[in-house]
């Protein structure tokens, strides 16, 4: 059987499950806004980057594409098991606070963002109207995770929420580069993300940075800014 | 070493591509594993230099295209300034490096990663301007990020870790972004150009550019606007580029403002080129020249309360990404060759201060604009290098950056008048600020100076080759300001066509 066959004969199961796969993810996101403590913002993370890796998966099944297995082998042994298992000792061992200290209620942060799911579902459905059906959804639902990891850095104050929203939005650009069927380098991407994530878990070690920079702190502007007068 | 270069990199040693990408990377491991950072400082040196031979060969011998890398017109003379920069900002590093070991008690061992990062650093930035493949391009902006983020923690200080952390987040959230836009291009593209490593490349995309979804890469441009533009340091989006060049090593920060906002903003203007290409897509032309106007005008009112030299001309880096911005967004044959013109000028001239900066942080052993006093009468060659350099950034006559700006300011006012105004005021504001710092730092009584006894001292010849750099990035500068070759013009103006 050649691969265009498959797609057929795979029809509306590749893309339900791609769908349901994808909007997995994007409950996730919600749940990582919506958590008060910090262990389990871990675990949701991890779990989140587990159905990412079933996401790559799947897609590297249905489109016949064998390399993106590399990735879902990236994304569950690297993003499922080892940060979430670096993270939890960061924590542990900088004694940072286990609540999420938010710097915008759970409440409204829910409202903005479901308003940026829809702001996402309306910019890309009626730009990809002549692309692939599969595309389509799967990339608004990567955008939504890519906005809500952004919202995330934004709410909160802790850094290791910080990276974590980080990661999270990481996982909404994986998720886009997976769905778009045929791309190139995807694993080379994936590995050069991984970089960037192993960096910010040793940055927080080395430095051992609790607090996130926020400008928004007028003490931090007039203390840090080499300003002083 | 040859045999485990071509390993890595897609280009034969018959082609100089091959050297200009192979000697940083060979000396980026070499440097690594020196044990002695003073042999590496001098090694620094020989490596930028013969990259910058293997550079200037690109002009004799061009490359054949690969999915993976290419040379045409518009990137040559980026990867020739890239590498010249590169080459002089190693020059002044070996003096300045050599002075700063001993003041900030400097370990060996973080020397040795500072001068192979340095390599590594700049790898990245001629591998993003070499590379033909989008997705190539972005991963070597990433690494690059990576590197600047390395260098500018090297002192460990509270306030350089912040910046670097700072600079690390924000430009990491710019490089999710701009992936996300990358990722869009490619659907834009994917029912044209197929699958495959070659549907990613920027040379096939261009000549098929008219048939890609114009709504899929309009909104590709956002995203890649917002992306590569935190990197570029446009406003608002710049709030890492002040303290990332505050903190770290001044050679990192004359490579930062002279190089690798250049490399950004590349970037930008290769997706720009697809725009206009496609020709059914959004005007990428206003968004810039928003983001061009809001850069110059934040940047130079910010100029009149810094208390940090270093900040000072941080601040002025976003102002003229800002005029080179604007510039490209207004588009057309005058206005591309004034940006094209301007992003060179800027790139020598604004690595000119950082050197003259550097040297006089070090003299005077203060930071701060109210204790350096007097500097033409207590050091007259660097003290006049700087004024010159000032005066140049600042856009007066007969230097480079007066012509460049001159023709952005003219170009504009031909096509829409009003335009020009908002740039014009911006530029006055700038004007006086630094001109007012100047006159403090430059003239008067002299302030505080370091003394004798707590210097490094130097043998004449490192002296030189600490200077040199400053010297003749001022009078390549002025030449250019006075007299621009006929062939160097010809060349200008046929890439500002091809940036549409």
């Amino acid at each position: 059987m050649t691969s265009a066959d498959q797609i057929v004969a795979l029809g509306h199961v590749s893309y339900d499950m791609a769908h349901l796969i994808g909007a997995v993810i994007l409950m996730m996101s919600f749940g990582l806004l919506y958590q008060r403590r910090l262990t389990a913002v871990i675990r949701l993370y991890s779990f989140q980057a587990m159905v990412l890796a079933l996401a790559a998966a799947w897609q590297a099944f249905v489109q016949d594409a064998p390399h993106l297995y590399a990735s879902a082998l990236i994304a569950l042994l690297f993003k499922g098991i080892a940060v979430p298992f670096a993270l939890n000792w960061l924590v542990r061992r900088l004694g940072i606070h286990r609540t999420v200290e938010t710097a915008l209620g759970i409440g409204p942060t829910m409202i903005a963002g479901v308003g940026l799911v829809a702001l996402s579902i309306v910019l890309v459905l009626p730009v990809t109207a002549s692309a692939a059906a599969m595309t389509r959804e799967n990339l608004a639902l990567a955008m939504s995770v890519v906005l809500l990891g952004l919202l995330m850095m934004i709410t909160r104050r802790n850094a290791v929420t910080q990276v974590v929203g980080f990661m999270s939005l990481e996982n909404g650009l994986i998720l886009a580069a997976v769905g778009a069927r045929g791309m190139p380098l995807v694993v080379e991407i994936s590995i050069a993300f991984s970089v960037l994530v192993a960096m910010a878990l040793f940055g927080i070690f080395f430095f051992r940075i609790r607090e996130r920079f926020d400008s928004l702190d007028i003490a931090y502007l007039e203390t840090f800014r080499g300003e002083r007068r | 070493m040859t045999g485990f270069l071509s390993s890595l990199l897609p280009v034969g040693p018959a082609d100089p591509l091959f050297w200009v990408l192979g000697l940083p990377l060979a000396g980026a491991l070499v440097m690594a594993l020196l044990p002695d950072w003073r042999h590496a400082a001098w090694l620094n040196v020989l490596v930028s230099a013969a990259t910058f031979g293997a550079a200037a060969c690109l002009v004799f011998v061009r490359p054949v295209e690969t999915p993976l890398l290419f040379i045409d017109d518009f990137n040559i003379y980026l990867v020739g300034l890239t590498a010249f920069v590169g080459f002089s900002t190693a020059m002044f590093s070996a003096a300045y490096i050599g002075r700063e070991s001993r003041i900030r008690r400097l370990a060996p061992r973080n020397l040795r990663f500072y001068h192979s990062m340095y390599q590594a650093f700049l790898f990245t930035m001629l591998l993003a301007l070499t590379a033909n493949n989008i997705g190539v391009l972005w991963g070597a902006g990433e690494a690059a990020t990576l590197t600047t983020v390395l260098m500018v923690s090297l002192y460990r200080t509270r306030e350089a870790i912040e910046a670097a952390w700072k600079y690390f987040i924000l430009c990491s959230v710019g490089i999710g972004l701009a992936l996300f836009g990358t990722v869009l291009v490619y659907l834009a593209a994917q029912p044209v150009m197929g699958d495959g490593v070659a549907a990613m490349a920027w040379s096939q995309m261009i000549r098929r550019a008219g048939a890609f979804q114009p709504e899929l890469i309009s909104l590709a441009f956002v995203f890649l606007l917002v992306g590569y533009g935190t990197k570029v340091g446009l406003a608002p989006l710049h709030a890492w580029l002040p303290d990332a060049h505050a903190e770290g090593p001044t050679p990192i920060s004359a490579v930062l403002s002279g190089l690798l906002l250049n490399v950004a903003l590349y970037a930008l203007l290769r997706f720009k080129m697809l725009i206009a290409a496609n020709g059914h897509a959004l005007q990428p032309g206003p968004l810039m020249i928003g983001m061009g106007c809001s850069s110059i005008f934040v940047a130079s009112f910010m100029l009149y309360r810094r208390g940090d030299i270093k900040r000072l001309f941080a601040y002025s880096s976003i102002e003229h990404m800002g005029i080179i911005t604007f510039a490209f967004g207004m588009g057309g044959a005058l206005a591309n060759f004034a940006g094209l013109l301007h992003m060179t000028m800027h790139s020598l001239v604004k690595s000119a201060i950082f050197f003259a900066v550097g040297m006089i942080t070090q003299a005077t052993g203060t930071k701060r604009i109210a204790d350096i006093r007097g500097l033409t009468a207590r050091a007259p060659l660097l003290g006049w290098c700087f004024v010159v350099a000032v005066l140049a950034i600042a856009g007066l006559p007969p230097m480079g950056i007066f012509m460049s700006e001159f023709l952005v300011i003219s170009s504009t006012f031909a096509r829409d008048a009003l335009l020009a105004v908002p740039v014009m005021i911006g530029l006055l504001i700038t004007f006086g600020a630094l001109i007012w710092r100047l006159q403090g730092m430059a003239f008067g009584p002299p302030g505080q100076w370091v003394p004798d006894s707590e210097r490094t001292h130097q043998s004449a010849l490192v002296r030189a080759v600490g200077m040199a750099p400053l010297v003749i990035h001022l009078i390549l500068a002025l030449i250019a300001g006075i007299y621009l070759p006929d062939a160097l013009v010809a060349w200008f103006q046929a890439v500002g066509k091809l940036l549409g």
